[in-house]
């Protein structure tokens, strides 16, 4: 088993979501994590998902996903052929601002985005493993809500999308 | 100035004129009622059978779509209407059959709201369809048809469903049809790579005991010459799945026969004993391979085929060639060496030999008193013309009557290959009829499968399609009661059936039906029901627990094929 980005580019129509995920579903895959977005390419969507798998099932998965007539083209790529971030955010009640908390956040690099009267909240973009470090040291900080997106990923080959379109 | 607009319901009717389409095979209801009302006045321009049942309707349009090789229209109301296609979705899908599917749907502004007879119906066919999409506006009609009419019938083809809420079909628009010829995200027909057929062509030229295993992929593109050339040249004897069955002549001489659960002898055991296998239009279906461990694993597989998802999905090969059979195999046929293959050859025929005394012989010539289901297909080939189409249900008639009829032409091979679905073949059967009523269309069902969907002897009542209904009545869902027997201790659990007097049935259809018990009559009544103009039922009483054999058991590997 290994940790794949399976990245697609695909027309931005009613349903294509539900159609790509029923591939992963069929096989039993689960879905770690899903971000979808605009592309570089003029209404070229593209959707990001993270699954742990094996290498034949992620191949397959690939192929039938580009077999969905409104996906483009689908590629699949270990962690080290993709440079990918996740975005995290901390919500703090006001009460645990203390110095302690503020090396905390230069530590991680991380920042305050948002100051209310009764919390803050914090950011940090990384990797699924540095902000779940973070969150394990704000659970000392009595830290009362905890969010984290989905990877977004750009992969290391530099064929593109666009190339694939113009052929 | 006059109002050049119409409704989009007539827009519905007048895209389907447009794509030149023959027949509808529908069923009305509350959302689709706008669409039946416009159909109303093209009677001239296409015409519509009326099913008894969905489902009916759209095992019909699949009978057409590929006796014709066009795409087969079915038109369904919302709700149960369209959940009543499902099945026929799913078979279409795993059988590559092109059919466009047109369900009613209700208003709009009712979507989500759980409205009388809403269901959420692109949701329902989306694992079962090749494309789906719901309309909403009336200027969507006219392209979401032609896109569907282009998706269904090109690459690997399939149905698809087109859902128009009734405020779409209620309102008006211009008409312009304009044929969709390609689609960006959708590219059906890869390019040849002549790399790969330069390597195909060095393997088979190297090959010692090369072995040709053919699907249906031929048929849909169409290949038929394009096999036989390949096969001519290179001496290569080759096998068919069920669905290739009729690709290629049994009269050829390098036919060697049927792959499979229940194919032939030899083609199976010698599966595991060719250095090269060819594989040309097909999937290596379970059914095909037995266990995929065994199978095959002295042989490098080359694969000829269109859909890159099939390519190394069950059984990994060496050289793939990704493209329409039709287009690399006459170009791997200028790359191989001319050659003869008679030693190997004549290893078929021997194991073929060994068939026939321990199987075919007892099955076409029976001594015992019960009738076979395999005599009755011997009669049928004798009156039957090169280009009668069969068409079977699922079971141990399925099996049989793939196994002795004798497939000369292409597209004479009607059955639910990958689905299996029972009640499948009356209403195909029909559809396959009214797709050439100048060809002979028998129709071979159980006792269990007709029962299914018996209804449609009123479609083809009303119809008058000459359909020849051969019934092979063992009283018994045979093909389960065969593994009850041979895995389950004979334990006939809920397998045997108490039936009514089908005749009877068929005569109140107003059809001309027969029941045969004896040897002595068969082969006249069968002679009466080919030469019969009209359509006609023939219920055969057959021995009650016959087997299928050659079997593969589930699990074993191609070489454990038994004989008994
Ligand atoms: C819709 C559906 N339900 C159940 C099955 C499982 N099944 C496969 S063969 C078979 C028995 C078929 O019996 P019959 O139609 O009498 O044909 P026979 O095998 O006796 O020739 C059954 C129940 C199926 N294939 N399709």
């Amino acid at each position: 088993m290994n940790r794949y980005t399976v990245s697609l580019f695909t027309e931005n129509f009613i349903g294509i979501l539900n159609r790509v995920t029923l591939i992963f579903t069929r096989r039993g895959v689960n879905i770690d994590a899903l971000t979808a977005s605009e592309s570089k390419e003029d209404g070229v969507h593209r959707i990001t998902i993270e699954v742990t798998t094996t290498e034949d099932q992620v191949i397959q998965i690939v192929k039938q996903t580009e077999k969905i007539i409104d996906v483009i083209k689908s590629f699949y790529y270990l962690d080290e052929e993709v440079v990918y971030q996740e975005i995290a955010l901390y919500k703090i009640p006001i009460s645990s601002l203390d110095p302690g908390l503020e090396k905390v956040i230069r530590q991680y690099n991380a920042r305050i985005i948002s100051a209310e009267k009764e919390f803050v909240v914090i950011e940090m973009t990384g990797h699924k493993e540095d902000t779940k470090a973070l969150l394990e040291i704000l659970q000392d900080f009595n830290i009362l809500e905890f969010a984290r997106s989905g990877r977004v990923a750009v992969a290391k080959p530099m064929g593109t999308i666009a190339q694939y379109l113009n052929n | 100035m006059k109002d050049s607009r119409i409704r989009g319901a007539e827009i519905v009717i007048k895209s389907l004129v447009a794509e030149n389409s023959e027949y509808i095979f529908g069923y009305p209801g509350g959302a689709i009622m706008p669409v039946y009302d416009a159909l109303y006045d093209y009677a001239d321009q296409i015409k519509h059978v009326l099913t008894r049942h969905e489902q009916g309707a759209i095992h019909a349009a699949q009978g057409y779509a590929r006796v014709s090789g066009r795409v087969g229209v079915c038109i369904a109301t919302s709700g149960p209407g369209a959940t009543n296609l499902i099945t026929g979705l799913a078979d279409a899908l795993i059988d590559s059959t092109p059919l466009v599917c047109i369900t009613g749907q209700v208003a709009s502004a009712l979507l989500g709201t759980d409205a009388f007879q809403e269901t959420d119906v692109v949701g329902f066919s989306m694992p079962g369809t090749k494309w789906n999409i719901q309309v909403r506006r009336v200027e969507d009609i006219a392209p979401a048809i032609a896109k569907g009419f282009h998706i269904a019938g090109t690459g690997r083809p399939g149905p698809v469903l087109i859902d128009i809420t009734k405020d779409a079909q209620n309102a008006l628009g211009e008409f312009s049809y304009v044929p969709c010829l390609g689609i960006r995200s959708y590219r059906p027909y890869p390019v040849v790579n002549m790399s790969e057929i330069e390597r195909a062509a060095e393997v088979i030229n190297k090959a010692e005991r090369p072995y040709v295993v053919f699907g249906q992929g031929v048929v849909i593109g169409t290949a038929e010459a394009e096999l036989k050339a390949f096969l001519d040249k290179t001496g290569i004897p080759a096998a068919c799945t069920l669905l290739g069955s009729g690709a290629l002549s049994e009269d050829h001489p390098l036919y060697v026969g049927k792959l499979g659960m229940h194919g032939n002898y030899a083609p199976n055991l010698l599966t595991n004993k060719c250095d090269v296998l060819i594989a040309i239009g097909m999937r290596f279906d379970d059914r095909v391979t037995g266990d995929l461990k065994r199978y095959a694993k002295q042989a490098k597989v080359v694969h000829l085929e269109l859909d890159n998802a099939e390519i190394d999905k069950n059984v990994r090969c060496e050289v793939s060639v990704l493209a329409d059979c039709k287009e690399s195999l006459p170009l791997l046929t200028a790359k191989v060496n001319e050659n003869n293959h008679a030693d190997w050859v004549s290893k078929f025929r021997e194991l073929e030999e060994d068939e026939k005394s321990a199987v075919v012989s007892l099955d076409l010539s029976p001594t015992k008193i019960g009738l076979t289901m395999g005599e009755v297909i011997r009669y049928i080939n004798e009156f039957k013309n090169d280009n009668a189409v069969l068409v079977t249900d699922v079971g141990q008639h399925q099996m049989i009557a793939w196994r002795y009829f004798k497939y000369k032409q292409t597209r004479t091979q009607i059955t639910s290959g990958g689905l299996g679905t029972m009640g499948f073949s009356l209403p195909a059967a029909l559809g396959a009829q009214l797709a050439d009523v100048n060809r002979q269309v028998v129709c071979v069902v159980g006792d269990g499968g007709i029962q299914m969907t018996i209804q449609e002897l009123g479609t083809i009542m009303q119809t008058k399609a000459p359909v020849k209904v051969v019934l092979l009545n063992n009283d018994f869902l045979g093909m389960v009661r065969q593994w009850q027997q041979l895995f389950f201790d004979k334990r006939y659990s809920f397998t045997e059936l108490d039936n009514p007097d089908f005749v009877k049935i068929a005569e109140a259809y107003n059809m001309k039906a027969t029941k045969v018990s004896e040897r002595g009559n068969l082969r006249d009544t069968v002679a009466e029901m080919m030469s019969h103009q009209g359509p006609y039922f023939l219920e055969v009483v057959v021995e009650k627990e016959d087997n299928v054999f050659p079997m593969i058991p589930t699990g074993c590997s191609v070489e454990e094929v038994r004989l008994t």
